[in-house]
């Protein structure tokens, strides 16, 4: 593929960047640094007109909001506490995958009133509470949720699950299924428009390179 | 004691202090003189009115968008406008109730509750022109070719038009027989161009095929080409949806005739201002803006609640984004100072300056502040018995005030 518009594609480090990287080079972008070596936070590419942003993983919707990067990539529970408001999210990359879920001590109730959730994914524990019916109220933290029930904070939690083995390590279970997560292509509104063979030209690069590792896996 | 802030504004309000403020103005009156040049009437809309007729017909995002609050003297609520659309159809449909096409312009503030998606000005300085009584697509030609124009009068040449159809989903959405809730979250997800989440809604709701895949590929309707696509993938689509697309088809002919070297990128899913839009709906883009800089298009059903359907269509946009956008061209030349002189010959040198437009400062004896902290950029300097106008470097006002006071 040839870049005769500049594009800007917004990254976070690490799983999202690693797992991306295969999908860009299907469309023939392959990064010139490597972020985990370099201390770089736009990282040139094998063509002049693409760059990469290593950003943080919640920053990723914002910069593509406000048009600072064209394109990029973010998982589903980043876009659902971010809003998703002026993108447009077109490609499920079904990278990064994981499942966001109620979690607590081994027996924990999961009915009740006013039961108290810590997490980082408030807009998306608020949404899953309000649509059982239950009133809850939530406690936003920033990281190590697997310890507030532990020491009395919260009742539960809602956290991103994996393996489940830091929920295993600290004694607690996975207790409810919210949704499943994977990372989206996100696109800035006005690049859609005005970079759109660009735009379009590299979404369906992408597309099949999902497509056809979703072929070989399955 | 933490220090209190007294100075400092609401989130999103913003000031406009000089030298800002008279570019904003002369823009102003360089837009509204455009809009009268074309024959397009000026209104001023009240700040505020019953916050009922300040919505009729328009959608719940703007009822959010709305400050409110109650009238003390009939304990009805009031809404400060956060759009002056809505306020210009109503004087159309009732206070001026014409047969023929009306045009209208206004300019004034409007509050945001919150700011619009990405705008973080929550106090834009909305102008805008609308066309009633003419539902074909010359009309919407008229109104783009106007907002085109502003565009250009604020020094943007960089323009990306995009266009795009509210009938298309909505002939869809009524083709697939889809109630208010569901038509709603598809609505949400074709916004975002979630492709994956539209599919799962329409498998949710059993839609058929071909109307399902017709509503998935709407997502992806969109380039310069989406009009040719478009006539192959909704093929199957119902009359409602193909006479909007024959509009779209016959203003594209139409702008290109008058626009060969605009480009036009068509959005079929693009549905922003979805609720009270009824038919065409366009947007203008910049490079280097990551939201669209204009906005309109055509809302028939407005007027209809005030009591007399009329075709209307429209576009408004910031004014303080256009002066941002245009860059210097709004400038204003620098000033001129004359000294505190009392001399006849002097004052009326002053008043031929001013009369011919500059602006002239007289110096006050023994204030502090030379020409340029005045912000001039000429001085007035005896030559003889006349006052000339000289460039300001060679001077010093503190001396000049000194010899005069003596």
């Amino acid at each position: 593929m040839t870049f005769d518009t500049p594009i800007t594609i917004a990254l976070s480090k690490g799983r999202i960047f690693n797992e991306t990287l295969p999908l860009l080079a299907h469309a023939g972008i392959e990064a010139v640094d490597d972020p985990e070596a370099s201390r770089k936070l736009i990282l040139a590419t094998n063509h002049s007109a693409v760059k990469l942003l290593i950003i943080r993983a919640t920053d990723v919707p914002t910069y593509v909001q406000w048009g600072a990067a064209d394109i990029g990539v973010a998982g589903k529970d980043v876009l659902i506490e971010h809003g998703g408001e002026g993108l447009y999210e077109p490609l499920d990359l079904q990278i990064a995958r994981c499942r966001l879920m109620v979690a607590g001590a081994k027996g924990a109730s999961l009915s009740g009133n006013q039961l108290r959730i810590a997490t980082k994914y408030v807009n998306a524990a608020r949404t899953h509470f309000a649509a059982k019916g239950q009133q809850v109220e939530v406690i936003k933290l920033y990281g190590s949720m697997e310890l507030a029930p532990l020491v009395g904070l919260s009742d539960l939690i809602v956290d991103l699950v994996e393996s489940g083995n830091t929920l295993k390590a600290n004694g607690l279970v996975p207790l409810e299924h919210i949704m499943e997560i994977s990372s989206r292509l996100v696109v800035n509104k006005a690049a859609w428009k005005m970079k759109h063979a660009t735009v379009v030209q590299l979404l369906d690069a992408m597309r099949q390179a999902v497509e056809s590792r979703a072929r070989s896996d399955g | 004691m933490i220090e209190k802030k007294h100075w400092l504004l609401p989130e999103g309000i913003s000031e406009t202090l000089p030298p800002q403020a008279y570019a904003l103005e002369r823009l102003r009156r360089e837009l509204l003189d455009l809009y009268r040049s074309w024959g397009y009437e000026l209104v001023f809309p009240p700040f505020i009115e019953y916050l009922d007729s300040l919505l009729t017909g328009t959608g719940g995002d703007l009822n959010l968008q709305t400050f409110k609050l109650t009238d003390q003297l009939t304990g009805r609520t009031l809404g400060i406008r956060a759009d002056i659309t809505p306020q210009a159809a109503r004087i159309d449909a009732h206070q001026l109730r014409r047969e023929c096409p009306t045009r209208l312009c206004y300019q004034g503030t409007v509050l945001h509750s919150r700011s619009d998606a990405l705008a973080a000005s929550r106090s834009p300085r909305q102008i805008g022109a609308e066309l009633y009584g003419h539902g074909g697509v010359e009309a919407e030609l008229e109104i783009l070719s106007l907002m085109i124009e502003s565009l250009r009068r604020a020094g943007i040449e960089d323009i990306y038009l995009d266009l795009g159809h509210v009938g298309i989903f909505r002939g869809l959405s009524s083709q697939a027989g889809f109630d208010q809730r569901q038509e709603h979250a598809l609505f949400a997800a074709l916004q975002r161009k979630a492709i994956p989440e539209i599919s799962g809604l329409l498998a949710d709701y059993g839609t058929d095929e071909p109307t399902a895949g017709m509503l998935v590929s709407l997502a992806e309707l969109s380039g310069g080409d989406a009009l040719k696509v478009a006539a192959d993938r909704l093929a199957g689509a119902s009359q409602p949806v193909q006479h909007a697309l024959d509009e779209l088809r016959r203003l594209a002919g139409l702008l290109n005739k008058r626009y060969p070297d605009l480009p036009v990128h068509y959005d079929l899913a693009e549905l922003r201002g979805y609720h009270y839009h009824t038919g065409m709906m366009f947007a203008a883009y910049v490079p280097g803006m990551g939201q669209e800089v204009a906005r309109g298009g055509r809302y028939d059903d407005i007027g209809k609640l005030f009591g007399r359907a009329r075709p209307a269509c429209g576009f408004s946009a910031d004014l303080n984004l256009l002066l941002k956008l245009g860059g210097g061209k709004h400038q204003v030349e620098k000033a001129i100072l004359a000294p505190a002189v009392d001399d006849p010959v002097l004052l009326s040198r002053v008043q031929q300056l001013r009369s011919a437009g500059r602006q002239v400062i007289q110096a006050l004896p023994g204030q502090p502040g030379d020409a340029e902290e005045m912000g001039c950029s000429e001085v007035l300097e005896q030559q003889g018995a006349d006052w000339v106008v000289v460039a300001h470097a060679s001077w010093n006002l503190k001396q000049e005030i000194q010899e005069s006071t003596e």
